[in-house]
């Protein structure tokens, strides 16, 4: 079933990157982020769910923002041959290292919470969580109670850059 | 090769980014592309904290601890994917004003034109 929905979400992100018009491909991109909520769904991470839909709908609606206004929503269809063969030639030899790499790794669906080893902190989130910190969902205690700090950067990354958009996009008062 | 088809799948999806990055020319499909990479990784990260027949890390009432510890999937891999999809977020947001600021100055989305706009 993952595996159906991932061929979809690898469908919709090459119907995305080789549409002509800009507005149906941001349109498909909105493919790729609602299949991969489904995706998180059946990875039983359901917090991760919400967040990508929310996160999905507001980025289809900056996006679309930022194309349906202007004049030219159509890609001219300029390809360079050369730049294609380049490009593909670089996405297969990075497709085999990656491949290579991930040989490494451990069988799907055995986590790394499986582990004999005592110090691996997903198990001692799991084991002491709720008489930790009191919150019946781990997820958010680990968010909120033993990465707080981490969620406290997070809260600056997020104004840094609200703050580096409004200052692009601010109208200047002095001509130039 | 005894390669997982899933990770495999992740990969592709990743390599689909990677190549609008390196082959497209207009300023909103690469921002497409760098969204389409950030997605795979994160379901990535999501996979590899996946335990087989796991239930979501939601401790439920009438549930004890150590069938819960036996059974729940990895939390802190849901953690992180959920703080990086929100930055993912603002992320974004700056790209797409710097895209319109672009259009404004120059007209056009192309960045070769672009770069042949500029005095």
């Amino acid at each position: 079933m993952i595996e159906l929905l991932l061929i979809l979400c690898i469908v919709a992100a090459i119907i995305a990157i080789e549409s002509k018009n800009l507005l149906s491909s941001i349109i498909s991109l909105g493919g790729v982020g609602f299949s991969l909520a489904i995706i998180m769904l059946f990875l039983s991470a359901p917090d991760v769910a919400f967040v990508q839909i929310l996160v999905e709908v507001v980025m289809l609606i900056i996006l679309i923002r930022a194309t349906i206004n202007r004049d030219v929503t159509e890609v001219k269809c300029k390809r360079e041959f050369f730049g294609m063969i380049f490009g593909m030639a670089l996405v297969t030899v990075l497709l085999g290292i990656l491949l290579m790499g991930i040989q490494t790794l451990p069988e799907f669906g055995t986590a790394l919470v499986n582990a004999s080893a005592e110090s691996v902190p997903a198990k001692y989130y799991i084991e002491n969580g709720l008489a930790q910190t009191g919150s019946a969902n781990i997820v958010t205690g680990v968010l909120l109670d033993y990465r707080a700090y981490d969620t406290l950067g997070e809260a600056t990354v997020l104004f840094t850059a609200i703050i580096g958009a409004i200052a692009i996009l601010r109208k200047k008062k002095t001509n130039e | 090769m005894n390669v997982p088809i899933i990770y495999t799948l992740c990969m592709i999806l990743f390599s689909v980014g990677i190549y609008g990055i390196v082959t497209k020319k207009n300023v909103v499909k690469i921002i497409l592309s760098i969204l389409i990479m950030e997605n795979a990784l994160n379901l990535f990260i999501l996979m590899i904290g996946y335990r087989k027949d796991g239930i979501a890390p939601i401790v439920q009432p009438g549930m004890d601890a150590a069938g819960f510890a036996a059974s729940s999937v990895d939390p802190l891999t849901q953690a992180m994917v959920l703080t990086s999809i929100v930055i993912g977020l603002s992320m974004i947001a700056l790209m797409v004003a710097i895209a319109i600021r672009l259009y404004e100055r120059f007209g056009t989305f192309d960045i070769s034109e672009i770069k042949d706009l500029k005095e």
